[in-house]
């Protein structure tokens, strides 16, 4: 099966990366040998059981953690340089707004701390805001939103780097399910409007399978890659294409893959 | 007990029933209660009305504001009735039974107020001061009554009206303390102790070596008598106001280091990650990060300390002082039996250090709006 | 787990080694800064050579020292502690045992009138919205300056002794143990609470099975800073009392005839009672805490 990504040029590229903690028990193999390359304006989702290393491999990747054994690098320089080139824009498992901050000034923060222009600042909070439907928002505190709307503020401040990576840690995890179908087609449209490249960390296939480009499921203890699974739907799919049999065998193949990894045995 | 509270009815009831009893009764000595039938005659009209109000209950608000303001006009009567001559001192049991059945007006409608809060009206804060307000009113008028209509001698409780008496009496006095004890030792030994506790902590955040071995020491500190250094501040520093502002910045400092070190470290992982992932200096995670989750913690040590420092000033006083300052006054008027005054001391400190809370609270509320002990949800 | 335990387990026994040997050095720099003025009058007076090494040497050994040094506490300490009997009128301990008794009474008093008072405040709406105003007000007035008034108005009404005293250390103890445990009374989920209405509970089971438990951490914080409030009360009150006995009037006997290492030695041991009382409420709290969760390591 081949991609029309396939010829783009490799943004992250791991070779053979293991990590190791180091706790009261002993070693733990949070990442052991870990092959993936991740090529421009891809959409890979990691997915697997919780342990299994898919939220460390996120964060090696934007140096908030430290590999202790093989090779990655961002753009051809290690994950410390891309940080500090401010190469990548990073969605938390919760949104991490600062409550004494208005949803503008939260969004202009990274802004901030790269030291643009204050016009700048603003045009882009309003552009990012605008773009994840926010737009009359700017004035309120974040505790005055909705979790959605608080989830998509954060998405409009990790895009605001203008970065060509998106790193995405279960993003929408705590969100219910009609609010989260909701964001996945918006995510969707903007990847599409975009171009990005985006990694996405989720426990949820379908989630998974309607985003990506490719599936990586992994599996725990160690934490390692089992399947690579393409997924090749029509780029301006909808939410329907969930009902259709090429999804559902695409899922399938995932859940055969989880199953595999025995993630569910000793858990 | 509890359903007799819930229960409007019976509370009113028993009021009611009160104020009955209480008509029956003489409330002073047969011959002094005949002098006086005007006043009691104002007061059983306020009390019939009141309590006709209080039963019929047409419209709620209303009517709780109408037993507001006629609860505080017989509250008004029957203070003049237990000033008069003839009653105090003399107090019987009709002049208790009647106090008991304003207690129950009292509570009747501070509980009115207080469920009025449940559907939330635009007038709640309103509602939240006139509650704990008619308290106040309440306890002092208690007081008076207890004081005046027992005849307790003044050397033992004097009368809250004695006091204020007192107060518009020597205000020179009062004023000349106040100025010795916060003004020149309170003030700057409270703006010193904190400035040198945040300083502190702030180093033992650069050096992490230094927190683990002061927070620690911070936290025994915490739970020593350190009041205990004024004799020794006294000896270093003279009786003058400069032992009284050491003692002061000795007993702010440690609280003000021990809340600032753990707010330093009340930020959470995912917002010092979300600093890192945007490649954010030390200083500027520390300046728009850890700084504004410390505040609340630094507005608690200011509280705190504000108490503190009242009365460590206070009882450093009492170990030597120049003739001029709150806990010398205290001091002496107590040897001199003179109680009046030594009250009105104390409601002077105790209308500053309310003040002193209440501009920190203030400014708590300005600083740290968006802190989850304040906000108004969507 | 109090907050020094999980900083001991985390290796901070040589930062807390390292800022107390400081402490030490600093104080006996600080023997020599104070005491060095009236020495070297003292010298000049006399007409005598001096070092600094003597200088250091005598203001350690001083006399009447404006700061005594550690080592001349130390044996204070020795002198009123260990020396003599524990019923002379000497000794720090008779003195200590005085504070003690009269502030664990205020301390047990305060505790009582304080869970007493928030079991009433979480359960009638009313005493919440008109009490709890007044005591957060009462404790920003300084209350210890009322400690002499208590003492001689209880006395001029016959009531002397311990008693007068204790008020003092509930008066302190009350309000951490009201604000505590309405928070530790009102601090269980609401869906618990729910939970227990499916159950048709009654109120007293709520209180007792749900209600109590979940407060018994707040409680726990809130005693040992009422337990440290206490002996500060115990001591202020004992000013008036004027050398009748107790930590706070060796204090002002102290004060009154210049003795300070006698104000520091009464200092020291006022602060081991208090911290021993916190230590022990820990101690209390930690057994608490474990039989609660089943064996579990307490909480916070």
């Amino acid at each position: 099966m081949s991609l029309d990504t396939d010829q783009n040029e490799i943004v992250v590229q791991v070779d053979n990366l293991s990590l190791e903690f180091t706790t009261s028990d002993g070693p733990v193999h949070a990442l052991s040998d870990i092959n993936l390359d991740i090529r421009s304006g891809e959409f890979i989702s990691l997915i697997g059981p919780s342990g299994c290393g898919k939220t460390t491999l996120l964060r090696v990747i934007a140096d908030l953690e430290t590999h202790s054994a093989g090779d990655i690098r961002i753009n051809g320089v290690s994950p410390a340089d891309a940080r500090r080139q401010r190469a990548y824009g990073y969605v938390f498992q919760a949104p991490a707004l600062y409550p004494w901050r208005t949803v503008r000034k939260n969004v202009m923060l990274p802004l901030e701390i790269m030291g643009l222009p204050r016009a700048d600042q603003q045009e882009r909070a309003a552009r990012y805001l605008e773009m994840v439907n926010l737009t009359g928002f700017e004035n309120k505190y974040p505790w005055q939103l909705s979790g959605g709307m608080q989830q998509r503020v954060s998405i409009a401040r990790a895009l605001s780097v203008e970065p060509d990576l998106l790193l995405m840690d279960e993003p929408f995890g705590a969100l219910d399910e009609i609010t989260r179908d909701h964001l996945n087609q918006q995510l969707l449209d903007l990847w599409r409007k975009t171009g990005k490249t985006v990694v996405f960390v989720t426990h949820s296939i379908p989630e998974a399978v309607f985003l990506s480009t490719r599936v990586v499921v992994m599996s725990p203890r160690p934490g390692k890659i089992i399947d690579v699974i393409p997924c090749v739907f029509d780029k301006d799919r909808t939410l329907d294409v969930r009902e259709t049999p090429a999804f559902l065998e695409v899922a399938h193949r995932v859940r055969e893959g989880l199953k595999a990894g025995h993630s569910y045995d000793d858990d | 007990m509890k359903t007799v509270f819930k229960n409007r009815e019976i509370s009113v009831g028993l009021g009611a029933g009160l104020l009955v009893l209480a008509l029956m009764f003489p409330p002073a000595l047969e011959q002094t209660w005949r002098q006086i039938p005007n006043a009691i005659f104002g007061v059983a009209m306020l009390a019939g009305v009141f309590a006709l109000v209080a039963i019929v209950r047409i419209a709620p608000r209303m009517t709780l504001i109408a037993q507001l303001l006629l609860l505080l006009s017989a509250l008004r009567v029957a203070l003049d009735i237990v000033h008069l001559d003839s009653v105090q001192g003399s107090g019987r049991l009709g002049l208790w039974l009647w106090v008991s059945a304003l207690g129950f007006a009292v509570w009747h409608v501070m509980k009115g107020f207080s469920s009025q809060k449940a559907d939330a009206t635009p007038n709640s804060l309103v509602d939240r001061i006139v509650v704990p307000a008619l308290f106040g009113v309440w306890f002092l008028a208690l007081w008076e009554f207890i004081t005046t209509g027992l005849g307790i001698p003044r050397v033992l409780l004097p009368s809250p009206s004695l006091v204020g008496e007192s107060i518009a009496g020597s205000l020179n006095v009062l004023g000349a303390d106040f100025n010795q004890t916060v003004v020149r030792a309170v003030i700057p030994g409270f703006l010193m102790g904190n400035l040198a506790g945040f300083a502190a902590a702030l180093a033992a955040d650069r050096w992490p070596f230094l927190g683990r071995g002061l927070l620690p020491v911070g936290n025994l500190v915490s739970a020593i008598p350190i009041i205990g250094i004024a004799p020794i501040m006294v000896m270093w520093f003279g009786f003058d106001w400069q032992s009284k502002a050491a003692v002061v910045v000795i007993m702010t400092f440690f609280p003000m280091l021990v809340n600032t070190i753990s707010g330093l470290r009340s930020s959470t992982p995912i917002e010092l990650d979300l600093m890192r992932s945007i490649g954010a200096s030390h200083w500027q995670t520390f300046k728009r990060v850890r700084l504004p989750n410390a505040l609340p913690f630094v507005f608690n040590a200011l509280k705190i300390n504000s108490a503190l420092a009242l009365i460590g000033a206070i009882v450093a006083e009492f170990f030597g002082t120049p003739i001029v300052g709150m806990g010398f006054r205290i001091s002496t008027e107590v040897g001199r039996m003179n109680m009046e005054m030594v009250w009105a001391s104390i409601a002077v400190a105790a209308v500053s250090g309310s003040l002193f809370y209440g501009l920190l609270a203030m400014a708590e509320r300005r600083a740290t709006f968006w802190h989850a002990s304040f906000r108004q949800s969507p | 787990m109090t907050m020094t335990d999980k900083l001991f387990r985390e290796g901070a026994l040589l930062p807390v080694l390292t800022v107390v040997l400081s402490i030490i050095v600093i104080w006996y720099a600080g023997s020599i800064r104070l005491n060095s003025p009236q020495l070297i009058d003292r010298y000049e007076k006399n007409g005598l050579d001096w070092t600094f090494a003597e200088l250091a040497f005598d203001a350690w050994e001083m006399e009447r020292p404006v700061l005594p040094s550690p080592h001349q506490v130390g044996i204070e300490l020795k002198k009123t502690v260990i020396d003599k009997p524990f019923t002379s009128k000497r000794s720090l301990v008779y003195h200590a045992g005085i504070t003690l008794s009269s502030s664990l009474l205020g301390f047990a008093l305060g505790a009582l009138l304080g869970i007493g008072l928030a079991v009433g405040i979480v359960y009638v709406s009313t005493l919440d919205r008109s009490l709890m105003p007044w005591i957060i007000a009462s404790q920003t007035i300084p209350i210890l300056a009322l400690a002499p008034m208590i003492i001689v108005v209880l006395g001029s009404i016959g009531i002397t002794g311990l008693f007068p005293k204790s008020v003092i250390s509930m008066y302190l103890c009350f309000f951490p143990v009201v604000v505590g445990m309405v928070k530790g009374l009102r601090s269980p989920e609401p869906i618990l609470i729910d939970q227990m209405r499916t159950y048709s509970a009654s109120a007293t089971q709520i209180f007792f099975k749900l209600r109590l438990p979940s407060s018994i951490p707040f409680l726990f914080a809130s005693l040992k800073v009422a337990v440290a409030l206490s002996v500060v009360g115990a001591i202020v009150a004992e000013l008036p009392t004027g050398g009748q006995g107790g930590l706070g009037a060796r204090l002002l006997s102290g004060s009154y005839y210049g003795q300070i290492t006698m104000i520091w030695a009464a200092l020291i041991v006022a602060s081991l009672v208090s911290a021993s009382l916190v230590a022990f409420i820990g101690i209390m709290e930690r057994i608490a805490l474990r039989r609660l969760n089943g064996g579990q390591a307490a909480l916070g």
